[in-house]
């Protein structure tokens, strides 16, 4: 079981033509996902990876029957692309593009929100469903098929997790990577609720790091409404204040998104929180036994 | 991307928020004329892309131009969070009734700008936030690039201003959200916003900008001030690494933020402690690790380095020849610790192991050792 996409999901690549979309085209049809054509505005009829490539999200839509976008839309061109997609009646779209203006993005995720389209990302590695399906560039072959849910905030910290997951025999329900920018369109709290209604899923890992307070947020909706164990871990415990860890969101700014607060927030919400990736399967076990 | 105070005041007034009159000097005898241009007492406030001044004794009152040329002496030799000060503003000292905060900022919960005012100005609002949550009021604003009109801030504002004063205090910040909305802040703030002898005045001007929209801000990106970054930091922004420097030993070269982070977190958790947060990014060349050597060995004190890569996008064959390209090039490397896992980790090994370095694949023991090797070449010294 899965939340989101699946072995059904159709799904298009939004700058297909690209270096990075065509080469994660390839990698995701290998790893078997429905990838069923691209868009790249101008390039429409030309072919990438034996697939059509379709001048407009509309025309995709109309001849293949999509109902997820990835884009690898450069940053400039991002928001338009993504308002297309959901304009297109998409009703996920995968946002991997990083770098886009934050008060574009603030504009942007509302409109997608109205046009009732759930937007993962910006600046995202995308999702995968193992064994099913993969919108993203993560790489296909560290995941295993099974029930523990993962929700991120980084890429390759994720990969780090995962690995060790199925190492442990942990395999995943879907994986989603939420972005790494301060608005992003679905947040830890907005992609727990479907954790909790997905029967295949019976314990979930969030992989939080310091910055705003979507950790304390989801600690908050883990001891109001949900009953499927969570684990977490928390990147960051060591960064200093006013510094910007790499991602546009990740910073101890004026006091706040500091780790204490997401410790205390998790502590009060039962929520495990490793001390270590490694420690995570360890979590796992003793949460699941 | 941080502004100085008399920067930031230069927005203001092009926005028609009245601000005390002022200028800015680089040195004592500067700070004298302006006194004596402003007739009468003065403030002399430090320069510096940091909170705290006051505390740190970057702001003092001065009663005439020779008072303000003794305070700016004393201010320019300051250092306030690791910035030297090297400008002082002088403003017209004025006589303060009460003082409001307002403020613009990135609300990520609800995904929207928002709008905070309070009654207690003057006190920084992250304090106020945790100590006193009640005294702040929010008004989230629809998204879009038009400021709502000076109306729309009526009910927000009605309980801190006396209602004489209440329009102008609605229009100052319908202003202020037309300057965010315009130039991609992601923080505009006057605090405090006071009522003083000669009206409602922003004493104070600070704002932030968000750096994904520079670029369509030439005019903004000029105003950037070099010591926002260290040398270290601008040398690595060139170089299309992610880098930020700490007080510790150990470098670190890892892929991808969140994974950087977690490698310096667990060297602190070893008994480590990092010299460095380095993102070498997803698309990485064997020069860009080179750059990343460079980088780490520039700065005096790094006594081990350890490489921490999951291969996805990025490619560990590429990371191994970076390697060995740097040991070639860089005299008297420190030990490394490697640790490559995924895309192309076998050619890597391979092409290390014919090197003579050896990888370890998990990371508890590469931080271990590190940590280790770190320790050891402190005793030698």
């Amino acid at each position: 079981m899965s939340i989101l996409i699946d072995n059904n999901t159709k799904v298009i690549v939004q700058g297909i033509t690209g270096r990075d979309g065509a080469f994660h085209t390839a990698a995701m049809l290998a790893y078997g996902t429905r990838v069923v054509g691209g868009v790249t505005p101008g390039k429409g009829g030309q072919q990438v990876c034996g697939l059509p490539v379709y001048d407009s999200v509309r025309e995709a839509v109309d001849s293949t029957g999509a109902t997820c976008s990835l884009l690898f839309v450069p940053a400039r061109f991002a928001t338009a692309a993504l308002k297309e997609a959901a304009a297109a009646g998409l009703k996920l779209v995968v946002c991997i593009t990083e770098g886009i203006p934050v008060l574009d993005m603030i504009e942007c995720a509302h409109a997608l929100k109205q046009r009732g389209a759930r937007l993962i990302g910006p600046n995202s590695p995308g999702l995968i469903s193992p064994g099913q399906a993969k919108a993203g560039i993560m790489p296909g072959d560290i995941h295993a098929p099974g029930a523990v849910g993962v929700i991120s905030r980084s890429g390759t910290l994720t990969y780090e997790v995962v690995r060790l997951l199925t190492a442990a025999g942990f395999g995943q329900s879907t994986c989603i990577g939420v972005g790494g920018d301060p608005i992003v369109g679905s947040s830890f709290t907005d992609l727990l609720p479907l954790f909790e209604a997905d029967r295949g899923t019976r314990a979930v890992v969030i992989l939080g790091e310091i910055g705003g307070e979507e950790e304390e947020r989801a600690a908050a909706y883990i001891k109001e409404s949900m009953s499927t164990p969570v684990v977490s871990f928390i990147a960051g415990r060591s960064a200093p204040p006013g510094k910007r860890m790499g991602h546009a969101g990740a910073i101890i700014a004026g006091g706040r998104g500091g780790p204490e607060a997401k410790l205390a927030a998790f502590a009060a919400a039962g929520v495990p929180v490793a001390e270590s990736p490694e420690q995570i399967p360890v979590l796992l076990t003793k949460i699941l036994s | 991307m941080k502004i100085h105070e008399y920067q930031a005041r230069e927005l203001f007034a092009a926005r028609g928020i009245p601000l005390p009159p002022g200028g800015v000097a680089a040195s004592p005898a500067e700070a004298a004329d302006l006194a004596a241009g402003l007739k009468g007492p003065v403030m002399v406030k430090a320069q510096v892309l940091a909170g705290g001044r006051g505390k740190a004794g970057g702001v003092k009152a001065a009663a005439g131009p020779r008072e303000a040329e003794a305070a700016a002496r004393e201010i320019l030799a300051l250092r306030i969070a690791g910035f030297p000060v090297e400008k002082v503003l002088v403003s017209k000292a004025c006589v303060v009734e009460a003082e409001t905060y307002l403020g613009v900022t990135v609300d990520r919960g609800r995904r929207r700008l928002v709008c905070i005012a309070s009654a207690a100005g003057g006190v920084e609002i992250e304090t106020l936030a945790a100590e006193a949550p009640d005294k702040i009021r929010t008004l989230a604003l629809e998204p879009g690039r038009t400021p709502p009109a000076p109306e729309g801030f009526r009910d927000l504002l009605a309980p801190l201003f006396p209602p004489g004063r209440l329009n102008e205090a609605c229009r100052v910040l319908s202003r202020l959200v037309g300057l965010v909305l315009d130039n991609d802040c992601s923080l505009a703030e006057i605090n405090p916003y006071a009522l003083t002898s000669e009206g409602l005045l922003a004493l104070d001007a600070k704002i932030v900008f968000d750096d994904s929209a520079l670029d369509r801000h030439p005019g903004i990106a000029e105003m950037r001030n070099p010591e926002e970054y260290s040398p270290r930091e601008i040398e690595a922004r060139a170089a299309g690494l992610s880098f930020v420097a700490l007080d510790g030993d150990i470098g670190c070269i890892v892929n991808g933020a969140g994974l950087a982070m977690t490698t310096m977190d667990l060297i602190r958790r070893a008994g480590g402690r990092p010299a460095n947060f380095l993102d070498v990014g997803g698309s990485s060349n064997p020069q860009k690790v080179l750059n990343a050597f460079r980088l780490l060995t520039a700065g005096e004190g790094v006594k081990a380095i350890l490489i921490n890569i999951f291969g996805g996008i990025t490619r560990c064959d590429d990371i191994a020849r970076g390697i060995l390209l740097s040991r070639e090039r860089i005299n008297a490397l420190p030990p490394l610790v490697i640790r490559l896992i995924g895309t192309n980790a076998e050619q890597a090994r391979a092409i290390l192991a014919e090197a003579g370095c050896t990888c370890a694949e998990d990371l508890d023991a590469a931080v271990d050792a590190a940590v280790a090797a770190a320790a050891a070449a402190k005793d030698r010294v």
